[in-house]
């Protein structure tokens, strides 16, 4: 039997008083793809922020068991450490730090916390080579400032490097697909399947069901008004695709 | 010097004003007041010769005349010049040879300071210029920058060697009613150090002066001169820390520099004098006067840091008197708790083809105020005058303020002139982005605000660099909000 990674029960979170997951439940296994589909406002991001740790919503009930750790308990930087690793939907610039800095600080942080060498530079630079061909980041692109003058789809491929880079256990990708060419799409796609592995796991949030074209999911979840409401497997994402989402709404409403 | 995590954790540790220490040094001070006797007194003790205390006494009559400044953009209780001690030198019972002879105390205080002598010669090959309170203490490397002609002394050392050089320089670029400090500190400066590159000459190594206020109730008054001749280049640093005390403290120095035709400076200042608490207790306050001549196709580059002081009212400019003559300006200020800062530059075009850069980037956190004022003026004879400017202000909080004074006075409609501005608050969003790839909040904080100062730190020196990029993280620990 594979190990269960993340483990949500009954979660509930709400942001300025106002509740948006009224209780998610939800079970990720090694070597699972799960996708969560669902229309706008349905809490999807609630729910990538929240298992990220973002500090705006309040957790108001439930449990998140994370390889055996309470993922609630964590701070943001120390479920980073232990290889939570989230795709932003909006990827954030910061001027005048060099993406290659970046990322060289994430793993000295991760490695010093972890009570690990840090990798030397040779490794880290070959490292660098082979996860930035694997989604065709320009070699110009690793030393500007992160993200800064990127293009939309740029700024999700640098996502990816960074994800690739990291090695994480547990990749939530936010609307990752939103605002890219096709081209960019199947670039994206690609880097997320070669970095699947018997040992972790990945979560795509998406709103389309044309990036599980590239990415097939193990089960696809449809969220809507803080619950999951369907459970089934990647055909239900071709079901939803053809009817939309009313047919499955209309009995929540 | 490699800088390591480990360093800058170590480094992360000490939360509060790490150079709060005083050196149990035995000093010899003058009794507090300004008058004509205190002068002589300084005089006298410094062996200064008739022209010198002259030129002292007259800077007290000018002074005695001008009244404190009020224009800018900070509040704070007048200091009562009759209650301060205007000379305070840690008593000396002989000459120094070599640093053996130097007190084990101030020794002690440098290794503190992370400047011990002995390793920057050994490591960095800088030439060290150490004035505790008033008075300098040792130089270093002097022999060797002697080879090359080069003079790096103290200031009293100076007047007593070179008397020729510092009586025709001294007071041509800030004359004494220049400002209110800047006839205070030509009455009663003490020390301070100076500085000849002969023509011709690249200094081989940075020079360097640290400067530090032991004493209680003193004020440091301390006068810089750098004088590089015809197409000599020399970089210059300076460092100030201070004791945390309750009571502020007042320092007002004026630095000048001549650049004679084809030469540069390039100066470089890390100031951390004493901050005050974080309720805006204590702390330095901190007026000075800098200012640099450039002539024909000379240039001059200042670049600062300044973390510390209660209030800091400073304006390093240039006056770019020769033909395609450069003034350079790089300044990151850094303002928390209850600091106040009103810093900038002017940069004077007089020569025709002169050009003028501008970097500032002001940083403002706690309930603190922080602010950029600068004038850009273009004379008539400026033909082809350029200059750009860039005032960038990033906010931590929001409980503190950052204001923009920028004026430009154009008298020549050849001249090309740019400004750029910014204001930014630090995102809770890049704080997210950071600490989600395992970035913990003071290493992005630190992160983010070396990016954004980055412009101005290249600038620094290698060995400075790291100390500024030290001094942002520890001036801004847990300071968004």
């Amino acid at each position: 039997m594979s190990q269960t990674i993340l483990k949500v029960n009954n979660l509930q979170a709400e942001i300025d008083g106002k509740e948006i997951l009224k209780g998610i439940n939800l079970e990720v296994k090694a070597g699972e793809i799960h996708a969560i589909m669902g229309p706008n406002g349905s809490g999807k991001s609630t729910l990538s922020s929240v298992l990220a740790g973002r500090d705006e919503y309040e957790v108001t009930g439930g449990e998140v068991d994370y390889l055996g750790m309470d993922l609630l308990d964590l701070d943001p930087e120390e479920r980073a450490w232990e290889g939570l690793f989230l795709a932003f939907q909006y990827p954030v610039e910061i001027p005048g730090v060099s993406n290659i800095n970046f990322l060289k600080t994430a793993m000295a942080e991760r490695a010093k916390h972890k009570g690990l060498d840090p990798i030397s530079a040779k490794d880290f630079l070959t490292m660098v080579k082979e996860k930035s061909a694997l989604v065709e980041l320009n070699d110009k692109l690793k030393n500007r400032s992160v993200n800064e003058g990127f293009s939309g789809g740029e700024k999700k491929r640098n996502e990816i490097f960074q994800m690739a880079m990291l090695e994480p256990k547990l990749s939530i990708l936010d609307e990752t697909d939103s605002g890219l060419d096709i081209d960019a799409l199947r670039i994206v796609a690609n880097g997320v399947n070669t970095l699947k592995s018997d040992d972790n796991a990945t979560i795509v949030i998406t709103h389309y069901q044309r990036l599980l074209d590239y990415i097939v999911p193990d089960f696809v979840h449809v969220l809507y008004n803080g619950r999951i409401i369907k459970t089934g497997d990647k055909s239900l994402a071709l079901e939803l695709e053809e009817r939309g989402y009313d047919w499955l709404i209309k009995d929540f409403a | 010097m490699k800088y390591t995590e480990e360093d800058l954790k170590e480094e992360l540790e000490g939360k509060e004003y790490e150079f709060g220490f005083t050196t149990d040094i035995e000093s010899d001070r003058a009794p507090n007041g300004i008058n004509e006797s205190i002068i002589r007194f300084i005089s006298a003790k410094k062996e200064e010769p008739e022209w010198l205390l002259e030129y002292r006494l007259n800077a007290l009559k000018v002074w005695q005349e001008m009244v404190e400044p009020e224009w800018a953009h900070v509040t704070y209780k007048k200091p009562d010049f009759q209650n301060i001690s205007y000379y305070s030198a840690p008593k000396k019972k002989k000459e120094l040879k070599s640093l053996d002879e130097v007190d084990p105390e101030i020794l002690k205080t440098m290794e503190r300071l992370g400047i011990s002598l002995e390793e920057q010669k050994k490591l960095t090959g800088v030439a060290v210029d150490f004035v505790i309170d008033s008075v300098s203490v040792a130089t270093s490397f002097k022999e060797k920058l002697g080879e090359l002609g080069i003079i790096f002394c103290s200031f009293s050392e100076a007047v007593k060697e070179h008397p020729e050089l510092v009586r025709k320089y001294l007071g041509t670029v800030v004359p004494t009613g220049d400002n209110f400090y800047a006839a205070l500190n030509s009455a009663v400066f003490s020390d301070g150090s100076f500085c000849y590159i002969p023509k011709g000459v690249k200094c081989p190594m940075e020079l360097s002066t640290y400067f530090r206020i032991n004493d209680s109730g003193t004020g440091q008054f301390e006068r810089t001169l750098v004088v590089a001749d015809e197409g000599s280049y020399v970089s210059y640093l300076e460092g100030c820390t201070a004791p945390s005390r309750d009571e502020n403290q007042l320092h007002a120095a004026v630095v000048e520099l001549i650049a004679l035709d084809d030469a540069e400076i390039k100066y470089s200042t890390v100031q951390n004098w004493y901050p005050g608490d974080k309720n805006g207790k204590g702390g330095v306050f901190n007026f000075v006067t800098k200012r640099g001549i450039c002539y024909k196709n000379a240039k001059i580059s200042w670049t600062q840091v300044e973390t510390g002081s209660a209030i800091t009212w400073k304006y390093p400019s240039c006056i770019l008197k020769g033909d395609n003559s450069i003034g350079e300006f790089y300044s990151v200020a850094v303002t928390n708790n209850h600091q106040m800062a009103d810093t900038g530059t002017k940069m004077i075009h007089i020569g025709k083809n002169t050009k003028s850069t501008i970097i500032s980037k002001g940083i403002s956190a706690g309930q603190s105020h922080n602010s950029y004022r600068g004038l850009v003026k273009i004379g008539k004879g400026a033909s082809n005058a350029r200059n750009f400017s860039q005032c960038d202000s990033l906010l931590m909080t929001d409980r503190c303020g950052a204001h923009t004074y920028p004026y430009i006075e154009c008298e020549n409609s050849s001249a090309h002139l740019e400004h750029e501005a910014t204001t930014s608050k630090i995102g809770e969003d890049q704080l997210f982005y950071c600490k989600q790839r395992g970035i913990s909040e003071e290493r992005a904080i630190s992160l983010i605000v070396n990016g954004y100062a980055k412009e101005v730190l290249n600038k620094l020196p290698m060995e400075f660099a790291v100390e500024a990029q030290k001094l942002l993280e520890i001036s801004l620990e847990n300071s968004v909000g």
